[in-house]
């Protein structure tokens, strides 16, 4: 049985050149789902993984209670003060979060872009933050230094720039890198000219806290809410950022495999198409080996085999398509929970490509398996005559 | 001679548009080993039915048929793909290779169904190319292959395997007068020197006067047998 097969496989397989035409639509057909399924979730991979990495286990959130984000939190700084003092916190930098339109590169458009004010210690308690381009704001001054992403994005923010907010000029003196998170799309400068320049006083929007040990995180946060004096609350960023990046990858995901899927269908039906007449114009060399002593079996598995084989093609195809032309590739989108653009890059990794390959397959299946069923069904003598 | 094909009251009927079909009524025939018989008669007549029918191809409504002492009327689609690789060789009339193997491979196509080494079926395969005569085109493609060296090729996959039955449905229908006689003759040859017994499908009397006996079929029967 087994050698039937392979003779059998080995014929149809060779017989694909000469069905060039008709068996690539199978190869492009997959290759397009696998591609577009592939993208779209290498976009929610990519945005989950700007949003996690900006995380550090020891590092904590200090927001107003019921607040989920920073943009609707406020404190005023003496409350902060009190939780800067609690034992076990190593460094504590108050920070104040706004959002201002700034036109995008790619459609010149106005976005929203997030500028943090802090002090000296908004870059202590970030030891990944490493400026790559010119130097740090300086205390007292309009200096910005802005997020390698946001520079990418956004219009007007290369070293030296000038850039308008609230009838205010800033002037970019650097760029940072943080290892590819979220905060590679902010800007960030003094706290005191941010609270000037935006109005807001002596308040903040949250604070970070680094801890001297993460396990601390939990008996610190029983601690502040049992303070009278504050009403304020304590997350872990990890928690802070997987919370805001599954809501967005969630959406992403579903709009991928929903787009995957209705492609899916056409290629199922190309696949199909192409298997039906493929299997048709064989119709008399199947029935032949029929008729020879070949069993229904092979003739079955060679087709859906041929059929697998123009889907893997495809699959890779697809796969390596989007790999080469969106891997690292950097977008942003709109974080609902911020109000505010986060770049990121497009993370085409080997779990996705998994993903798109098993799709191809599985269209390869179905594609081949009812031709396949029909060409065994039917009557060898039937078949003899070609019909 | 012993006897090898024996069918007792056979029919055939197919449903066509809800209407029962009667293509063979009442065939009761016997061809002994070593006959080179021919079945005659006009289109529709049923030739190629009986002809399916011994070849274990299809089953008959209702008969009996026994080929070398075994009944087909009974056996599992499976069990009669098994029987026809072991006991049958096919000709058909537009030779039925497959575009994209060589003569040779064409040839050890039956093989494969053999526990017969790789080397063996090359050599079986080469054997039978040598009695059609083809032996320096084995690695000729059907494509590169004349109508008459095609059919030769078919004939040497039908022998291959050594069946003892040769079913040959118009071998000569696709060739000319020429070519059709050198198959003939060939025909005649297995049938007088290695044995083989042939059932042949033809329309052409000059066909059916390379058989021993011939057999007229007309409107699902067997009429008459024509005198050799």
């Amino acid at each position: 049985m087994f050698s039937q097969i392979v003779e059998i496989t080995l014929m149809n397989l060779r017989n694909i050149p000469s069905r060039l035409g008709s068996s690539s639509v199978i190869v492009v057909g997959i290759a397009g789902v696998v591609a577009v399924l592939v993208g779209l979730l290498s976009m929610a991979v990519g945005f989950s993984r700007a949003l996690e990495t900006t995380s550090l286990e020891n590092r904590a959130l200090l927001l107003r209670d019921g607040s989920n984000s920073e943009l609707s939190s406020g404190m005023d700084v003496a409350a902060a003060n009190i939780v800067s003092r609690l034992e076990g916190i190593e460094v504590a930098s108050p920070e104040l979060y706004v959002i201002a339109d700034i036109p995008k590169r790619a459609t010149g458009t106005p976005a929203n872009m997030v500028i943090r004010g802090m002090r000296s210690a908004g870059l202590e308690v970030r030891p990944e933050a490493e400026i790559v381009n010119g130097r740090l704001f300086e205390t007292g001054k309009n200096e910005l230094i802005a997020g390698v992403k946001a520079v990418a994005e956004f219009e007007g923010l290369e070293l030296g720039s000038e850039v308008q907010f609230r009838a205010s000029t800033w002037t970019v003196v650097g760029h940072f890198e943080t290892g590819g998170s979220a905060y590679e799309s902010e800007v960030w400068g003094d706290l005191a000219v941010a609270q000037a320049v935006f109005r807001r006083g002596g308040s903040i929007s949250s604070m970070r806290l680094l801890l001297a040990d993460p396990a601390l995180l939990e008996p610190l946060a029983e601690q502040i809410q049992q303070d009278p004096r504050l009403d304020l609350a304590l997350k872990s960023e990890e928690e802070f950022y997987s919370g805001q990046a599954e809501d967005r990858a969630a959406l992403i995901n579903t709009f991928g495999y929903s787009v995957g899927v209705i492609m899916a269908i056409g290629a199922v039906f190309a696949a199909l198409n192409t298997m039906y007449s493929a299997v048709s114009t064989r119709t008399v060399e199947i029935a032949t080996l029929r008729a020879l002593g070949f069993s229904s079996m092979p003739v079955v598995v060679s087709v859906i085999i041929e059929s697998l084989a123009l889907a893997l093609l495809g699959g890779l195809l697809g796969a390596a398509v989007v790999y080469l032309l969106f891997d690292g590739y950097t977008a942003s989108t709109l974080n609902n929970a911020s109000f505010s653009q986060v770049a990121f890059d497009f993370a085409v990794t080997p779990e996705l490509l998994r993903i798109g390959v098993t799709w191809a397959l599985g269209l390869g299946l179905v594609g081949g398996l009812f031709p396949a069923v029909r060409a065994a069904r039917l009557p060898i003598t039937v078949a003899l005559r070609g019909e | 001679m012993s006897q090898l094909v024996s069918c007792r009251d056979v029919t055939k009927s197919y449903i066509r548009a809800k209407e029962q079909v009667d293509v063979l009524t009442g065939i009761n025939l016997d061809i002994e080993e070593g006959d080179f018989l021919a079945l005659m008669g006009p289109s529709g007549s049923g030739k190629t039915t009986l002809l399916n029918l011994i070849g274990g191809l299809d089953q008959p409504s209702s008969g009996s048929i026994e080929v070398g002492g075994v009944g087909l009327q009974d056996m599992s689609e499976r069990a009669l793909a098994k029987w026809r690789s072991e006991n049958v060789g096919f000709i058909f009339q537009f030779y039925n290779l497959l575009p994209v193997l060589n003569a040779q491979r064409n040839v050890e196509l039956p093989l494969l169904l053999t526990r017969l080494s790789r080397a063996q079926r090359q050599k079986n395969a080469q054997i039978a190319l040598e009695i059609v005569g083809l032996e320096d085109r084995a690695k000729h493609k059907p494509g590169e292959l004349s109508g008459g060296q095609q059919q030769r090729v078919a004939i040497a996959r039908a022998l291959v395997a050594d069946p003892k039955l040769l079913v040959c449905d118009e071998p000569t229908g696709d060739l000319d007068r020429e070519t059709a006689d050198e198959i003939l003759n060939l025909l005649e040859v297995l049938n007088r020197d290695h044995g083989k017994t042939i059932i042949m499908v033809t329309h052409d009397p000059k066909a059916a006067a390379h058989a021993q006996t011939t057999w007229q079929m007309d409107k699902g029967k067997l009429v008459a047998e024509v005198p050799a």
